[in-house]
């Protein structure tokens, strides 16, 4: 049978996110809890977590996840990275073993630094080498898959429903100032945990319901720019396209909702503000190949905040709340209740309206 | 009967709603799924967050939720009442057929769409804040009142309204300056008898929310209703 | 004429050594093709309004009669054909969307007719159905992972609802609206008789046909006209309508001027009124809502129905399959891109969608690798169209098959493809009270009866030639197929070897 990424695998979810303005750090229980009452939106066939500022201590190095399927892989694997890295900390994620989750593949991460002279030969910026050798592994190392690449964060995915995932990974143990967490259900069964999402590369992580219907024409145009898209999937896709709007073609994060959640022209012509209307007009004219149809729901998180997007029809529920200085996201309200019972402000944000919460000071 | 709803699963709490012939109060919801489906003479109150498909098929039963409600309420209802006391998700009352929704605050995307009517059954949709886009796409009978309350700066309601609107009526408390419509129905000032008509269904829903009813109809209604029961008539080439 | 003139496409010959004028062609036509000049005693024709129904030819006593396609035609031209040069002429002259009625008519591939189906000689006996028993009974529905007993060792019997066919056929979805009452009655009389199931489509079901609720599917299409608890509970399971093979992707629409009488009654709509389907279930944007709408469905009817899925046949149907499996559908019913239809957009109809018999052989093979083949059934339709496309099927990995179009045929259709305008000579598709009644139920449920009969009989001799006794051995044996003149990527998506292999 074909794994993800030789086949494309349409998939429907269920996502919550929470974040805390003023950067406190809470446990991963309260993320696990989220997914419980949304437990028919997955169907046991994939679920995960990303953690915000949980690796306060190794803050200055990349926190490479991996997936090995044996001890060869990982030892080929830790030479090919110690050529180029300096690796501070290596270890075994801690997991609890439950019978909810299974056939675990070797499950490991690096606390990791390119090495400052392989950077100078390659005359590369630290972040595109990072995200140059995560490719590279991930395409041409069999067996081996970096599933997050991130500073002060990671992510945490299996083959399982969500709420077994956050127990499995011992969430409870971690602390974060936000996290966001993803119930996948998928039309198969691949049992490949690299298969699960969040997707990450880098800081960026992304949760997604729907199945989006511009998936090739993103694919193939994004495709151009160094990216590849191994797992053919949905939220790999939009990590990528994000990542190219923000990193490499600087836009702020709402004027990138803007490009892949672009108004329609009859809503464009129909602004009064100019300045408005020339913003939009210019942003689906620059970016046509990267306008995202059909539905979708998307949490991206990245250092220091989160964005929470509806796709331009609102296809997919999504509603916010908060409290204090806590903001909720989920895809359904009962997700939020079971975060904070007495969550205010309960509010549905319109197709293509982003939200955008930063964390006071930049977070960490 | 009281029903502590704490991880109760949807299909135990409607077997038990089920079984019983009395009222109902279910507390602690926290997302169960298809509460009431398909109920006839019943009362049931819940507190709490009811999941997806509230009502489902309802025939006759009365929920009130004190809380807000998620996506899809009231979906193919078909007689009966269902009153939120906050918010409802999108596409609430997808294709009811009768039966009354009152909600006192916002709804989603698609509220009574394809909403539709038969004989002595007229479905109503009372939304007491705002609608989101698409409010009443394909309409083809009943009524939907949007009253806009608390709206302040916000538009009372999304885009593309009443798109494919081919029965029914739509009532919006506003003169609606800045909504574009589509072409095929007429949008215009509400008169004497939509006003008396009007008044029917704000008075209800003034009773069960606590409102002033003269005060909620002392704004401008604009009306609107399809020029054709048939508006794509004109598409086709037979082939 | 003018610019707008298209020259009509078929000739009406009339005998006139053999036409007597009895005008009983004129009387028969419901397009008004024909006439009788008085000045000069004889009939005439108007072939602009002839859809070459054959009914006049069908009914004139003489046999003075033929219909034959014009060969007036434009200048010959491989790429600019008659037909596509009309298509635009048509639009030219109206601007409007192409319509058209039953399957796809283009000449694409039939991989039935690729297919050959093997007998035993020598090492295996086949069986004589005549003579020996010969079983065709099949049960649809969801099959548990495991047996349950209880504590003191005895079987537990409970299974989740099952539907129990005589043979492995059912008639497919044509709503009441689209078709006639009468076309309704025979199709739920025979359903009854022989012990299989019809469909209510997406109208509704008439008050005089809820007693056939045992051999009924009910059909819930993204409209919900006629969609109650009272109708949810009427027959023996529900049918989710996702799409139809005729037009993937869109929605549906019945012009205001057929919902009349009944139609608006039982569709629960207005008179007048366009009954418009929209082209998603607008509370199912994805799969997991797919699920939403599957339990409260269950919710409603206490888990006493099977829900079936039915989908159109598109490019991801393997993995699409796969999710439905997964979400409570206790039947996946698939819809080839050739099935029929009351009205679909030609463009939709002939280009959208593929061959059921490849829909078929992915989903059963991606179902079976993901070892959840037994959590469906699997119903096929599309052009089902003799008793050995059955039996291919079935080899291939269906429970069932669905027809429609060869019910229709068995009714009277001579598949002139003009469903949408209402006219039907034949009393099928047409709410002309007038019309309806040359459909007879005895007559119809009669035909449908005997056609289902000989094929049932067809079947056996071909599960005999087999040696094979019982449809469950036949289900999914692909063994017992070989193909003819594909292409290894056919045959391998296929999973049969070639012929002589």
């Amino acid at each position: 049978m074909k794994l993800e990424g030789q086949v494309r695998i349409p998939s429907g979810c269920a996502i919550a996110a929470v974040i805390s303005r003023e950067g406190n750090r809470m446990s991963g229980e309260m993320i696990t809890n989220a997914m419980k009452p949304m437990h028919d939106r997955s169907n046991g066939l994939g679920g995960g977590f990303a953690g915000y500022g949980i690796y306060p201590e190794y803050k200055d190095f990349y926190a490479l996840h991996l997936f090995f399927d044996q001890r060869a892989t990982r030892k080929d694997c830790e030479a090919f990275l110690k050529e180029q890295f300096e690796i501070v900390k290596s270890e075994r994620i801690p997991t609890r073993k439950i019978p909810a989750i299974t056939d675990e593949p070797i499950i490991w991460r690096y606390f990791a630094a390119p090495l400052k002279s392989v950077l100078a030969d390659l005359q590369l910026d630290e972040k595109e080498f990072v995200a140059r050798t995560v490719m590279k592994i991930n395409t041409g190392l069999k067996g081996a898959y970096v599933f997050s690449s991130g500073k002060n964060m990671g992510t945490f995915k299996a083959v399982g429903f969500p709420e077994d995932v956050g127990t499995f990974y011992r969430l409870e143990e971690y602390e974060g100032y936000s996290w966001t967490a993803h119930g996948r259900y998928p039309t198969n069964t691949p049992g490949w945990w690299g298969g699960a999402h969040p997707f990450a590369l880098l800081d960026w992580s992304v949760v997604h319901n729907g199945e989006i219907s511009s998936y090739d024409a993103n694919r193939r145009f994004i495709e151009m720019f160094g990216y590849k898209c191994t797992l053919q999937t949905d939220t790999e896709v939009i990590t990528y396209v994000m990542d190219y709007l923000i990193r490499v073609q600087e836009l702020t994060l709402a004027e990138a909702a803007s490009v892949i959640a672009a108004p329609f022209w009859s809503t464009i012509e129909g602004k009064t503000d100019p300045e408005d209307r020339h913003k939009h007009t210019y942003l689906r004219t620059m970016f046509p190949s990267l306008l995202i149809t059909g539905p979708f729901s998307i949490v991206l998180g990245f250092n220091g905040g989160l964005m929470a997007l509806n796709d331009r029809l609102k296809l997919r529920s999504m509603v916010v709340g908060e409290k204090d200085d806590m903001v909720f996201i989920a895809s359904e309200e009962a997700a939020v209740r079971a975060m904070e019972p007495q969550a205010e402000n309960i509010w549905a944000p319109a197709g293509g309206e982003p939200v955008i919460i930063k964390v006071k000071d930049g977070g960490f | 009967m009281l029903l502590n709803a704490k991880n109760l699963h949807y299909r135990a709490l409607n077997e038990a709603l089920r079984k019983t012939s009395d009222d109902c109060t279910v507390t602690e919801c926290c997302g169960q799924r298809y509460i009431a489906a398909g109920m006839s003479a019943k009362n049931i109150t819940i507190s709490g967050t009811p999941g997806n498909a509230l009502g489902a098929y309802l025939n006759g039963a009365t929920i009130t939720v004190h809380g807000n409600a998620q996506e899809a309420v009231g979906d193919t209802m078909n007689a009966g009442k269902i009153v939120v006391h906050g918010n409802i998700g999108d596409a609430a009352g997808y294709a009811m057929r009768g039966g009354k929704i009152f909600v006192k605050g916002n709804a989603g995307y698609r509220a009574g769409i394809h909403m539709k009517a038969y004989e002595e059954k007229k479905p109503l949709m009372v939304i007491g804040g705002t609608a989101g886009s698409f409010l009443g796409e394909y309409q083809a009978g009943g009524a939907i009142v949007v009253l806009g309350l608390g709206a302040k700066d916000n538009e009372i309601v999304g885009y593309f309204p009443c798109t494919g609107m081919h029965g029914g009526k739509m009532f919006l408390r506003s003169d609606c300056r800045n909504v574009k419509f589509p072409n095929q129905l007429t949008a215009r000032a509400a008169d004497k008898t939509d006003l008396e008509e009007l008044n029917v269904y704000v008075s209800e829903y003034c009773d069960l929310f606590g409102y002033n009813l003269h005060e909620v109809l002392s704004s401008p209604f604009t009306v609107i209703t399809p020029d054709s029961k048939s508006p794509y008539k004109q598409m086709y080439v037979a082939n | 004429m003018s610019v707008e003139f298209v020259y009509p496409e078929f000739e009406i010959i009339r005998n006139t050594e053999r036409c007597t004028a009895c005008r009983i062609c004129e009387r028969q036509c419901a397009n008004k093709v024909h006439s009788f000049r008085k000045e000069r005693d004889v009939m005439e024709a108007d072939e602009t309004k002839c859809v070459n129904c054959q009914r006049c030819v069908s009914f004139c006593p003489t046999r003075a009669l033929k219909i034959v396609k014009s060969d007036c035609t434009l200048r010959e031209n491989a790429n600019w054909q008659n037909e596509t040069i009309k298509e635009i002429y048509r639009q030219a002259n109206r601007g409007g969307v192409l319509l058209s009625s039953m399957g796809n008519p283009k000449p694409l591939p039939v991989y039935w007719d690729k297919i050959l189906i093997n007998a035993s000689q020598v090492t295996n006996p086949p069986i004589d159905p005549l003579r020996e028993p010969m079983e065709t009974r099949v049960f649809l529905g969801k099959k548990p992972e495991k047996v349950q007993r209880y504590q003191n060792g005895k079987l537990k019997y409970e299974l989740p609802p099952q539907m129990e066919l005589s043979m492995p056929i059912l008639f497919s979805a044509m709503s009441y609206g689209s078709v006639s009452y009468n076309a309704h009655a025979s199709l739920a009389r025979a359903a009854k008789e022989l012990g299989i199931f019809y469909n209510t489509g997406e109208g509704g079901l008439h008050e005089d046909f809820y007693c056939y609720g045992k051999n009924t599917v009910v059909q819930v299409a993204s409209g919900r006209f006629g969609v109650h608890e009272e109708y949810l509970k009427a027959g023996s399971a529900i049918e989710i309508k996702m799409g139809q093979g005729a037009k993937p992707g869109i929605g549906g629409h019945l012009p205001g001027h057929k919902i009349v009488g009944d139609i608006s009654r039982t569709r629960m709509i207005p008179q007048g009124s366009d009954a418009i389907s929209p082209a998603p279930h607008h509370d199912i944007y994805s799969i997991e809502d797919l699920c939403q709408l599957v339990f409260s469905l269950k919710e409603v009817t206490e888990y006493k129905k099977p829900i079936i899925v039915k989908v159109a046949a598109v490019h991801n149907i393997a993995a699409i399959a796969s999710g439905i499996a997964r979400s409570g559908a206790d039947i996946i019913a698939i819809d080839g891109f050739r099935g029929g239809t009351g009205a679909a957009p030609t463009r939709i109809r002939d280009n959208v969608g593929i061959p059921v018999e490849l829909a078929l052989a992915a989903v059963d093979s991606r179902l079976r690798e993901e070892g959840i083949r037994n959590h469906v059934s699997l119903i096929v339709g599309g052009s089902v169209r003799s008793a050995a496309d059955v039996v291919k099927a079935i080899a291939l990995g269906a429970d069932a098959c669905y027809i429609a179009t060869a019910a229709l045929l068995a009714l009277g259709c001579h598949l002139c493809r003009t469903c949408q305008s209402g006219n039907c000579n034949w009393g099928i598709a047409t709410q002309r009270p007038e019309l309806v009644e040359r459909l007879d139920p005895d007559a119809g449920s009669r035909r449908l009866i005997n056609l289902m009969n000989a094929w049932r009989h067809e079947i056996k001799e071909l599960m005999g030639g087999m040696g094979i006794n019982s449809i469950e051995s036949l289900r999914g044996n692909r063994l017992m197929l070989r193909g003819i003149s594909m292409t290894d990527k056919e045959l391998e998506i296929l999973g049969i070897s070639h012929a002589g292999e």
